[in-house]
């Protein structure tokens, strides 16, 4: 049998800084043709990867933040271009990375099921036959004539991963979608996945989420800066990763973020993790470090930290100002430590980070950073899974005590 | 089916690949056209009002106050003739010139032929033109005019080549928007220019005493399909040689437009 998606020698380079400066202007290049002597810097986003899936294969690809998962995936979905290597596709590949794209405010909901439909690549004869399915499966069939800018995010989204569920393609590719929606709605949504993995369809899936890898996927690899260092059954790609996580200790770059709210004239520079994955009970510690991109006074910080749990459910919320630390910033090379007592579960989670200086918000960053609280549970109860509850703080139990 | 993903190499023009995904090109027009004209109370009326309008501005300017002569056709018709194509030409031009970063966000999650957002915005135009239209029949029969078969083959010739001459520098406008935003604030301007080295109100023979301008004007691609829909009014011999010199420069800019789409296409995506 031949592979439903072959991988060779596939390579991709970008010119460093060529993210950043997104905007590029005439005046910018003709400086630069004066300006002969400043070279072009490039990185490896990937490099020699090869690979081989067969059909009915589902694959993890792992790897930490900037390990090169993604680019992977938009070459494989033609987004952007190799710049070395080959793929062949034996078969037709969608991606639920495109979860709504092309979903237009002023149209309706049924008007956007067929402009989505069609964006991902189905005939307008099967959106027609999909049609009752799709608005079945949504849930938002009283809506269908409204436009969608009179939607909720919830019905945007499930109105939009409606459409991608019905897709049927040979292969499918799914990106941290699972990190979306409220619970009723995730439910059904794994419950498709499984049902499209059962019919012998094939699936790339990509997450941070170990739990769903585990229960989707056979195989993985596993990505470290843009190298393939490991493929094989799914265990072990699972345990070298985690290896990995907990000798490094991790230092994301933050500045380079895109999608941040605030006024932006002191911005989070980088964030320490010394622990990627923490034991259950064991304190979270985080390290953050500022940058100053316009100088000036920068007094009364307030340094906000929300851990949130992947039905967006906020679980913790802490700042330095609750405890009265009043701090200016100094310097950029500071770096500034939360430890916080740790009663969660055994999961995924994802970082809420913000600054104020003297009250005003200077930077603000949600769901890019995820923190693991590892398997267990710290009350050393052999049978975490019988444990239910998110927080799991330290008890005691007594008899016949009066509460004194 | 088999894909192939490799690193971008020779040059072709994808038309196969245009052919599978013809369905898009419904569907991006269609969208477009919708939203054109949603929440606004005339709704599709706009289509006729906005050349009809210009129009009478004109007629009152140029044709009553300055005397603007019009190779014998009423002024208003001259006009209009004139306007309905270079609407096509200048909401197309603007529509596709934008329409790379207007859809950067479908571009950056999903791969299909990427000419076919550019070609939609100038669909579009030509929507917006069969209203138009209507209004210009009504006007030919106003003004005593009959509807002549030369107006029957005319008036596709000159459609599809201000299509043609909207898509070539649309195309290459879209492409190097992506890169230099610069274009975004170039191509009003551009549009604004043409309008008056175009012949759009006012006649070519108006120029006659300088012919090296007329040669240069007719360099135009949208010199032309005016020409040519103004003809299909009147007895008169077409001027072949202006006509070709404006089509030859059309054809010039469709095959450059294309061109450098294509070359640069792959990486819209990553500067998008």
């Amino acid at each position: 049998m031949k592979p439903i998606i072959e991988v060779k020698n596939i390579s991709k380079e970008y010119r460093r800084g060529a993210q950043k400066e997104q905007y590029l202007s005439l005046r910018d290049q003709v400086f630069k043709s004066f300006n002969p002597s400043r070279k072009k810097e490039t990185f490896m986003a990937l490099e020699d990867i090869s690979f081989e899936v067969y059909p009915g294969d589902s694959l993890a690809i792992i790897g930490k933040n900037g390990a090169g998962k993604s680019t992977l995936l938009k070459i494989l979905s033609r987004i952007t271009p190799p710049t070395k290597g080959e793929i062949i596709l034996r078969g037709r590949l969608a991606s639920l990375l495109e979860v709504g794209t092309g979903f237009h405010p002023e149209l309706t909901g049924r008007e956007n099921v067929f402009l989505n439909g069609s964006i991902l690549g189905l005939g307008r004869a099967e959106i027609n036959r999909q049609f009752d399915a799709i608005v079945d499966f949504s849930g938002v069939g009283p809506f269908l004539d409204t436009p969608l800018k009179h939607y909720s995010s919830g019905m945007q989204l499930r109105l939009a991963f409606a459409v991608a569920a019905h897709l049927e393609p040979e292969i499918l590719v799914i990106d941290e979608v699972l990190a979306v929606g409220d619970s009723a709605f995730q439910q059904k949504c794994i419950e498709k996945m499984t049902e499209v993995s059962k019919s012998g369809r094939t699936i790339l899936f990509v997450s941070h989420n170990m739990q769903a890898v585990r229960n989707l996927c056979e195989t993985g690899i596993l990505l470290e800066n843009g190298i393939m260092s490991q493929k094989g059954k799914i265990d072990d790609i699972i345990s070298s990763y985690h290896n990995d996580l907990i000798k490094s200790e991790s230092v994301t770059r933050l500045d380079n973020i895109e999608s941040r709210k605030g006024k932006g004239h002191l911005i989070f520079q980088k964030i320490l993790i010394p622990n990627q994955i923490n034991k259950p009970g064991e304190k979270i510690k985080l390290g953050l470090q500022l940058k100053t991109i316009v100088p000036g006074l920068y007094q009364n910080l307030d340094f906000g930290v929300a851990i949130k749990d992947f039905l967006n459910n906020t679980l913790i919320h802490v700042s330095n100002k609750y405890i009265s630390y009043e701090i200016d910033h100094q310097n950029d090379s500071d770096i500034y430590w939360f430890e916080i007592e740790n009663d969660l579960k055994s999961g995924n989670y994802s970082l809420t980070l913000f600054i104020r200086a003297s009250d005003e918000i200077e930077d603000w960053i949600s769901d890019k950073i995820f923190i693991e609280i590892g398997e267990g549970n710290s009350y050393g109860y052999s049978n975490t899974d019988e444990i239910q509850g998110m927080i799991q703080p330290g008890f005691n139990f007594y008899l016949n005590y009066h509460g004194k | 089916m088999e894909q192939r993903i490799t690193p971008p190499s020779k040059f072709s023009l994808g038309f196969a690949e245009l052919w599978q995904y013809r369905e898009l090109f419904y569907f991006f027009t269609w969208r477009d056209i919708k939203v054109k004209y949603k929440q606004t109370f005339l709704g599709f009326a706009w289509a006729v009002l906005q050349p009809f309008i210009m129009m009478v501005i004109f007629s009152i300017f140029f044709g009553k106050a300055l005397n603007v002569p019009s190779d014998g056709i009423p002024y208003p018709l001259f006009a209009f003739s004139g306007l309905m194509l270079w609407n096509v030409f200048s909401s197309g031009l603007s529509g596709a010139g934008n329409s790379m970063v207007s859809n950067a966000n479908i571009i950056k999650k999903i791969y299909f032929p990427r000419l076919i957002i550019p070609m939609s915005a100038i669909l579009v135009a030509v929507f917006d033109f069969f209203m138009a239209f209507i209004v210009y029949i009504g006007l030919v029969l106003y003004y005593d005019y009959s509807l002549s078969i030369k107006l029957l083959y005319l008036l596709p010739i000159s459609l599809i080549l201000t299509i043609i001459a909207s898509f070539g520098p649309g195309s290459l406008i879209a492409a190097m928007n992506v890169k230099y935003r610069d274009f975004r604030y170039l191509l009003p301007f551009i549009i604004q220019v043409g309008l008056f080295v175009t012949p759009v109100i006012y006649p070519i023979s108006m120029l006659g005493d300088k012919p090296w301008l007329t040669k240069l004007l007719a360099v135009n691609p949208m010199y032309a399909p005016i020409s040519l829909i103004r003809n299909a009014l009147v007895d008169k011999p077409l001027d072949l040689n202006m006509i070709g010199i404006s089509v030859v420069s059309g054809l010039l800019f469709l095959v450059i437009g294309i061109y450098y789409f294509r070359k640069t296409e792959g990486y819209f995506a990553d500067l998008a």
